[in-house]
């Protein structure tokens, strides 16, 4: 690493799929602060279709508010449509690293022998890992060969993963199939700069005239036979090479990107070098995983963005580090995913007004075709949250799977199970054994209140036991783990002084009583020498104000047959961390947490809450 | 001043387009370098062989196979059409002859005498590529297309459903903001691209499809009357292949929305000219929206692609607004400050001033609008 050298100044950038954010970062006073930041639209729509538009609009406002700040208009960040990267004192960047996720979503076509048989399991193999399927193609579905191949031209997949045949079986359609896809010649949606990937996960005896067929056109991976006999499915080795193809390949990529690519620059060792760009999650899994290195403790994270949703845990004593894309889960491009996935009245079970139903599917699609706008009005604020509290929690529950799918191996399926879906295997995510849960993303970095931030990560991830909740400040974490390439001084102290903040604590005793019972009574001694002193009944929410880096004594006994994490109905004496936002009391219980579906019951509830909470103006 | 760049759709009246037109297979390019097309030609084609039907003649002759040489009257690339005798039996003294009839048109493509069996093939199925537009050939991909170049009045659509088409332009409604009558949807809109105002419901969809429309455009639809329309809900935003029998390009979003004032006076004014058009979306990075082209006459040197724009935000730039509130208003920019402003969510955002054309003066987040290009 580039320690040694100084680095007074440093632009970097996140490109997300609908948003391209820029921090600056200047050594002042002996260290290193984040001190500016801005942001544009991802230029990834013609006319323009170009990355690097965006990344420079980005920093024409990093440089504009530079100026303002210091009251210097000489200050330059741009010169000659490039940033300007300079080893003079007072000109320009000594250094500009960029993350990028602007690809976006994953969309697959999957293809196999028989559509309800190896199709089916390709298929399920391509959504564990967060695909979107957008067409199953099989040798037996009635199309034209020249109608499949006009469908993967037209369809522009990011992947291919192909399947079909049991190993030894016959080897003629699964090699028909090749012979489709090679014909096609497909090209990926966003250029040239690499081959599409297809991944083989059929009949391994065909493995080698696969080869022939696909190898010089596309990036052709083989992996195990998914369904290597017919009562047997073995989808985790697909499914992880489409995880990590699509990190490491599809998402980063964007219009522009090779461009893009010859402009960051940094020192290393004394010289201007190249410094890759990172996929955003690479990025925000190597700052998760150095928070729970640091604390010695198990971290969940999660960055909500625009098309996907990825979720990051460190968990278990030897510290097993997961990470998950849910490729579909997003707040701009893919909402109406969201919706697809949740329904409509999931999200509307958090929505403590009525509204009319075709208002909200409106909303959501206006949102899904004009993907950078934002909510002005308070009404569509709390529908985007309601709508964030989905994605986050169909991530989540991808990620729990995903955790236990690394861990265990093969899944068995009986010829009885072959036509129908099921999941598998127990998940090392433990709530109950969790010590920080950290957001990132537009909607929790960005949320007006950060109450709203603690409200989203509580409902969707539901944490047990005593959990203290943190978040990324401005949106930083991506930048931050691609500028630890140069400079890890940099990166630790920005990362220490600017970018987590911590939120406070979230006390949730696990179980179900009824309403009327006590779930926890709680003695909280307060740093400025107030004592809290409560039995609150099930089904409550308390927000008790203790300020960053302050601690509270407490004394929690949980209710008859509810668990703090020392076993039911066992007391617990320790000290809550607090944070921006406080220390949270929640007893509407876990393991179930259960909405009323009824509206008249529910509704109610949801504004007590929300007030409890702060989180909106109007129910303050 | 920021270089704040708000993603607009184009709207214009003359642009210079190059579409390439390409085959799914190899085939035979039926145009040259040079050659002026229309949007209905064909310029590429290939034929697919026909499906393959076996057909057992000494079963239906009633004869061993090695027999079944002495009653055949075709032979192996013979043309058949249906109906037509393909083998007659000798009979008793003439009478109570067999005659075996072609299950199908197509051609012979084997008879043999060991199994008794024909193997019959249908006829070949042509694969053709039209033009899609008006316009001249400038490249010529061996066996593969075309590449055409028109100049065209030319406007992009936010969403859409459904392949190419064309047809011609006619206007069903006097104001961007009406909402089409189901019953103006008649016989004469037959193969017509109609012109809708502000929003088009499941009846009149419906109706369109009855009446043989060839394409709607449209400011707003509905999502429930979409779900209705297609039978699902669309999760991404990945759309061209709906068989619904006629294109949808809707040119402002969901809900009811005034269609623009600059789309309308465009399609107005060449109500009677042929369009093509597509509804084909994906919104990911590498955005396809729907287009509507509609050719104009050109001279073969006007055909120089213009270098792409960047919009950006002036006092005094037309914009529209794209999100709630005053969704689908048009107004212009009276301020650009540049510190960070609470909005009503309590987000704070850089925001512009703005006079709306109904006279109200708002402040917006630059992020909730476009700028339209006049």
């Amino acid at each position: 690493m580039g320690d040694t050298q100084k680095l007074k100044r440093i632009i970097a950038t996140d490109c997300g799929s609908t948003t391209t954010k820029s921090i600056l970062i200047e050594y002042v006073d002996g260290e290193y602060r984040q001190t500016v930041r801005g942001e544009a639209p991802t230029t990834v729509e013609k006319p323009l279709n170009d990355v690097t538009k965006g990344v420079i609009n980005a920093v024409t406002e990093l440089e504009e508010l530079a100026r303002l700040k210091y009251n210097d208009k000489s200050i330059k960040f741009i010169k000659d449509d490039t940033i300007w990267i300079s080893d003079k004192e007072d000109e320009g960047v000594d250094a500009y690293v960029s993350t990028s996720s602007a690809g976006g979503g994953l969309q697959m076509m999957v293809t196999g022998v028989v559509a309800r048989m190896t199709g089916e399991s390709a298929e399920r193999a391509a959504l564990g890992a967060g695909a979107i399927v957008m067409d199953l193609i099989a040798s037996n579905d009635k199309r034209a060969n020249y109608e499949k191949i006009e469908r993967i031209r037209q369809l522009r997949p990011d992947m291919i993963l192909m399947a079909g045949g049991v190993d030894g079986g016959t080897t003629k359609h699964v090699v028909e199939l090749a012979e489709l896809v090679s014909a096609a010649d497909p090209k990926p949606r966003l250029g040239s700069s690499y081959k599409l990937p297809v991944i083989y996960a059929g009949n391994t005896s065909a493995q080698d005239i696969i080869k022939e067929t696909l190898a010089d056109k596309t990036d052709l991976i083989i992996t195990e036979n998914l369904r290597p006999v017919l009562e047997r499915e073995n989808l985790g080795p697909a499914r992880d090479k489409i995880h990590d193809l699509f990190m490491e390949h599809v998402m980063a990529q964007a219009p522009g990107y090779n461009k893009l690519m010859s402009w960051t620059k940094g020192p290393v060792n004394g010289k201007l070098k190249n410094i890759p760009i990172m996929p955003t999650p690479a990025a925000v899994g190597n700052i998760m995983q150095t928070i729970a290195k640091i604390n010695n403790i198990e971290v969940l994270g999660v960055d909500i963005g625009g098309a996907t949703t990825d979720v990051f845990s460190v968990f278990t004593e030897d510290r097993v580090f997961n990470r998950t894309v849910s490729a579909n889960l997003g707040m701009s491009y893919s909402i109406s995913n969201v919706l697809a996935t949740s329904g409509l009245e999931n999200i509307l079970r958090w929505v403590p007004f009525e509204i009319d139903e075709s208002e909200l599917l409106n909303m959501i699609k206006n949102k899904m075709i004009r993907p950078t706008t934002i909510p002005q009005q308070l009404k569509e604020l709390i529908l985007e949250q309601a709508i964030a509290k989905e994605a986050l929690k169909y991530a989540f529950i991808q990620h729990k799977e995903f955790a236990a799918g690394l861990k265990g191996g093969q899944k068995k399926r009986e010829i009885a199970d072959a036509f129908s879906q099921s999941t598998s295997g127990a998940s090392i995510v433990d709530m109950m054994s969790l010590d920080l849960l950290v957001g990132s993303g537009g909607v929790l970095s960005h949320a007006p209140r950060r109450n709203q931030s603690v409200m989203m990560m509580i409902d969707s991830f539901l944490p047990e036991g005593i959990t203290q909740l943190a978040v990324d400040s401005i949106f930083m974490m991506p930048q931050l783990g691609v500028l630890a390439e140069i400079s890890e001084k940099a990166a630790t102290e920005v990362f220490e002084k600017d970018c987590l903040i911590y939120l406070g604590s979230c006390v949730a005793p696990v179980g179900s009583i009824k309403p009327s019972k006590i779930a926890l009574s709680a003695r909280l001694e307060l740093p400025n020498g107030e004592i809290f002193e409560e039995d609150i009944p099930f089904g409550e929410v308390r927000l008790i104000p203790c300020g960053i880096d302050e601690k509270a004594k407490a004394h929690l006994k949980p209710g008859k047959g509810l668990d703090l994490g020392e076993g039911k109905n066992q007391e617990i004496s320790c000290d809550l961390h607090g944070g921006v936002v406080g220390i949270v009391l929640d007893t509407r219980g876990r393991q179930p947490f259960v909405l009323p579906n009824e509206s008249s019951v529910r509704v109610p509830l949801l504004k007590k809450w929300m007030k409890e909470f702060k989180v909106y103006p109007e129910v303050n | 001043m920021a270089q704040a760049y708000s993603p607009g759709l184009t709207v214009t009246k003359s642009t210079v387009l190059r579409k390439d037109r390409i085959l799914p297979l190899k085939g035979k390019v039926l145009v040259k370098k040079g050659d002026k097309v229309k949007a209905d030609d064909v310029v590429a084609e290939t034929l697919l062989p026909g499906k393959v039907v076996p057909f057992n003649l000494a079963n239906k002759l009633n004869v061993t196979p090695n027999l079944v040489n002495q009653y055949i009257k075709v032979k192996a690339g013979d043309k058949i059409k249906k109906g037509q005798v393909m083998a007659v039996t000798k009979g008793f003294f003439g009478l109570f002859k067999t005659a075996v009839k072609a299950p199908l048109d197509g051609e012979i493509e084997n008879i043999s005498t060991i199994t008794g069996q024909m193997l019959l093939r249908e006829p070949r199925i042509p694969i053709q590529v039209k033009a899609f537009i008006d316009g001249v050939v400038v490249e010529v991909i061996p066996e593969e297309g075309v590449v055409i170049e028109n100049k065209s009045a030319y406007i992009q659509g936010i969403f859409g459903l459904s392949g190419e088409r064309s047809g011609e332009i006619k206007l069903l409604v006097s104001t961007p903001d009406e909402i089409i009558d189901t019953k103006k949807i008649d016989e004469s809109c037959k193969d017509k691209i109609i012109i809708c105002g502000a929003l088009i419901n499941y009846a009149a969809i419906k109706q369109a499809q009855n009446m043989g429309v060839s394409g709607i455009i449209t400011g707003g639809i509905d999502d429930q009357d979409l779900k209705k329309l297609l039978g699902y809900n669309i999760g991404v935003a990945i759309t061209g292949h709906e068989d619904i029998g006629l294109t949808i390009v809707v040119t402002e979003g969901f809900g009811k929305i005034k269609m623009a004032h600059n789309t309308f006076e465009l399609l107005k004014s060449f109500e009677g000219h042929k369009a093509s058009i597509h509804g084909i979306t994906q919104i990911r990075a590498g955005v396809m929206r729907p287009e509507i082209i509609i050719p104009i006459d050109f001279k073969e040197n006007e055909l120089k692609a213009e270098a792409p724009k960047m919009s950006s935000l002036e006092i005094g730039t037309t914009i529209r607004v794209i999100r709630q509130p005053n969704f689908g208003i048009i107004g212009k920019v009276t301020g650009l400050p540049e510190k960070l402003t609470k909005v009503e969510s309590e987000t704070l955002v850089r925001i512009l001033e703005a006079e709306l054309e109904n006279g109200k003066k708002v402040t917006i987040p630059r992020a909730n609008v476009e700028v339209i290009e006049t």
